[in-house]
């Protein structure tokens, strides 16, 4: 991974403050979608795509890609944002988000958008999916792999039995070169997570599955790549980083408030919400 | 009679005839498959001999993954190992995979196009004495609304090797459901007996055939003792083999009822939604045809002997006789 330098820093904050002003447009033309997570989630994306992340735009099936696996399909517009800025695709592509014959369906699908790693929405299996390619990875390629695997997962999707026992495997398998990063948002539809299904105390429980776990400030550059950086330097059992991240952040007034989960934006709120970026 | 060109086994009708589950020929098949191409991958949720992977499991240990009694994670690290262009089986019984795991086959494996094999081991009540949770009555229904899956549901042993080998082949590029049987059946094919997934095969045909029995699985063999003994009172018959239930053959389905104008369906599975269902939409749409329907209807299996319980739920040599008379009937 490249030095990250102070320029790096303020290139990393001007991007993800781009990638959620797309978020907000595409949210308002498409009339439909999920905000919190998206926004939240812009600079976990920023820091991957921009910095750490073995890729290559001109390539997307370069076979010694990292691979990056989504597993709660709905923040997807934050996706589709960053590899549109990262330049996978054509920025105007964003608008047709969620429209008959996009490719960016509402929830991923490969079928439609074959540089996606996999297709998601219903929650809790991407997880699983990691530790697959992981596994095939060390079957083919043994200690040589060069690659890394990273999924992302929101908290409200530990609900998922499927997810527990990804963990369970996880953590039998020792999958050294694959790092967890959890949005830890504290919000899912109905409510706070601590309110509708308790994860707390959630880094023990992860660190009983033998992880080395690092909990961090999501919207704090120098910290998520310091994390990241450590995550690949454990080689012998899997790594979490819990993303502890604002839902809705970088529009003050839609921060915290799991009532913006599910919903996309007025045109009014989306201006609003797009001037209060502008001026950063 | 049965037809020169199935090439069946000439056994078929003596007492000694030679008694294999399907699951064996899965078993068999894997491990075949698995010598020839380095790509493929097992994985099993805790069942590796009873489902007959440990033949594979034992020879090629690096490249199997113990995934544990957990089958939502069987199907979702096997989309993930398809994910990096290796060819991921897995196993486990039907109740639980694809049971159990339905939406994680629907949506990362068949819905995110990644070939991968999957075997529902312990289907019917033929299961026996385990009782009704174990007896998956239902996969065929469940694995052919999923579109971009083959359902494959061989009636011996033999069937099932070939089928597993071709479900493996670069032919089939998309996900495969294969459907196995725990018990003993007899074997009723040969090595030289044509299969190729999505055909069917006529396996007798009597001169003046009056009903078309179209059979799936281990029943296929009651079927063909059911055309036999019929071709004795002055019935005839056609039986013919559906193993390949999904994509279905439609062209050779409907030239056999042409001939007949009279369906009898033979699964061991629920009536509702199973491969007789298949055969009704088909006809429905092409040669509506007086249809009567073996299967369990509309009932959980219980513990028992194969035999007891293929008879009481009425699926026996006889129940099949009857049920085609009354569909003569019924013309």
């Amino acid at each position: 991974m490249e030095k990250l330098t102070d320029q790096k820093i303020k290139f990393l904050e001007e991007t993800a403050n781009n990638i959620r002003q797309s978020i907000i447009e595409m949210l308002v033309e498409a009339k439909s979608g999920h905000t919190a997570g998206p926004l939240g989630m812009a600079d976990v994306f920023t820091a991957l795509f921009f910095h750490a992340l073995k890729h290559n735009s001109k390539e997307p099936f370069w076979e010694e890609r990292d691979r990056v696996v989504l597993s709660n399909g709905h923040i997807c517009p934050v996706y589709y944002a960053t590899l549109a800025h990262a330049g996978y695709l054509p920025t105007e592509e964003l608008m047709t988000l969620r429209k008959f014959g996009s490719r960016l369906q509402g929830h991923p699908h490969r079928e439609f958008l074959p540089i996606l790693e996999t297709s998601s929405g219903p929650l809790g299996c991407g997880l699983s999916q990691a530790i697959g390619m992981a596994l095939a990875d060390r079957i083919k390629n043994g200690k040589n792999s060069t690659k890394q695997f990273y999924v992302l997962m929101g908290d409200g999707e530990q609900d998922e039995g499927n997810v527990w026992e990804a963990y369970l495997l996880a953590g039998k398998e020792k999958i050294g070169n694959l790092t967890m990063i959890i949005d830890r948002n504290n919000i899912q539809i109905d409510g706070f997570t601590e309110n509708i299904l308790p994860l707390e105390p959630f880094k023990q429980k992860l660190e009983a599955f033998n992880f080395d776990v690092q909990e961090i400030d999501g919207h704090d550059f120098n910290k998520i790549i310091e994390a990241i950086e450590k995550a690949q330097s454990v080689t012998d059992k899997a790594s979490v980083i819990i993303a502890d991240t604002i839902p809705g952040k970088g529009v003050k007034e839609w921060e915290n408030k799991f009532e913006w989960h599910g919903k996309p934006p007025t045109k009014e709120e989306g201006e609003m919400a797009l001037k209060e970026l502008r001026s950063r | 009679m049965i037809n020169i060109n199935s090439k069946l086994n000439s056994k078929i009708f003596e007492k000694d005839v030679e008694l294999v589950p399907t699951r064996k020929g899965f078993g068999e098949g894997l491990l075949i498959a698995g010598e020839k191409d380095e790509k493929i991958i097992g994985l099993c949720a805790d069942l590796t001999e009873s489902t007959q992977m440990h033949l594979f499991a034992k020879k090629f240990p690096e490249r199997f993954i113990e995934i544990g009694v957990s089958e939502q994670n069987l199907a979702t690290v096997a989309s993930g190992v398809a994910a990096m262009g290796s060819l991921p089986v897995i196993s486990s019984y039907a109740m639980f995979s694809p049971g159990r795991n339905w939406e994680q086959i629907r949506t990362t494996i068949c819905y995110n196009d990644r070939k991968v094999l999957v075997a529902g081991n312990h289907t019917g009540v033929s299961v026996g004495p385990d009782g009704g949770t174990h007896q998956a009555l239902e996969d065929i229904a469940l694995m052919r609304v999923i579109p971009n899956l083959v359902v494959v549901s061989p009636c011996d042993a033999i069937e099932a090797r070939k089928a597993t080998i071709e479900a493996l082949s670069s032919k089939i590029t998309t996900p495969v459901y294969i459907r196995l049987g725990r018990e003993k059946t007899p074997i009723i094919t040969t090595e030289e007996t044509p299969f190729e997934i999505g055909k069917v095969s006529v396996f007798y045909e009597s001169k003046k055939p009056e009903v078309t029995i179209i059979a799936t699985g281990s029943l296929v063999y009651n079927a063909l003792v059911s055309a036999r003994e019929l071709e004795e009172d002055g019935v005839g018959t056609i039986v013919l083999n559906l193993s390949s239930i999904k994509p279905i053959d439609k062209k050779t389905i409907i030239e056999n009822v042409q001939k007949t104008g009279a369906v009898v369906t033979v699964e061991e599975h629920q009536v509702a939604g199973g491969m007789g269902s298949a055969v009704a939409e088909v006809l429905g749409e092409f040669f509506p045809a007086p249809i009567e329907f073996i299967g369990v209807k509309d009932k959980f299996g219980q513990s028992g002997t194969m035999n007891e319980l293929i008879e009481h739920y009425g699926m026996g040599v006889k129940d099949i006789k009857e049920a085609v008379m009354k569909v003569i009937s019924r013309k």
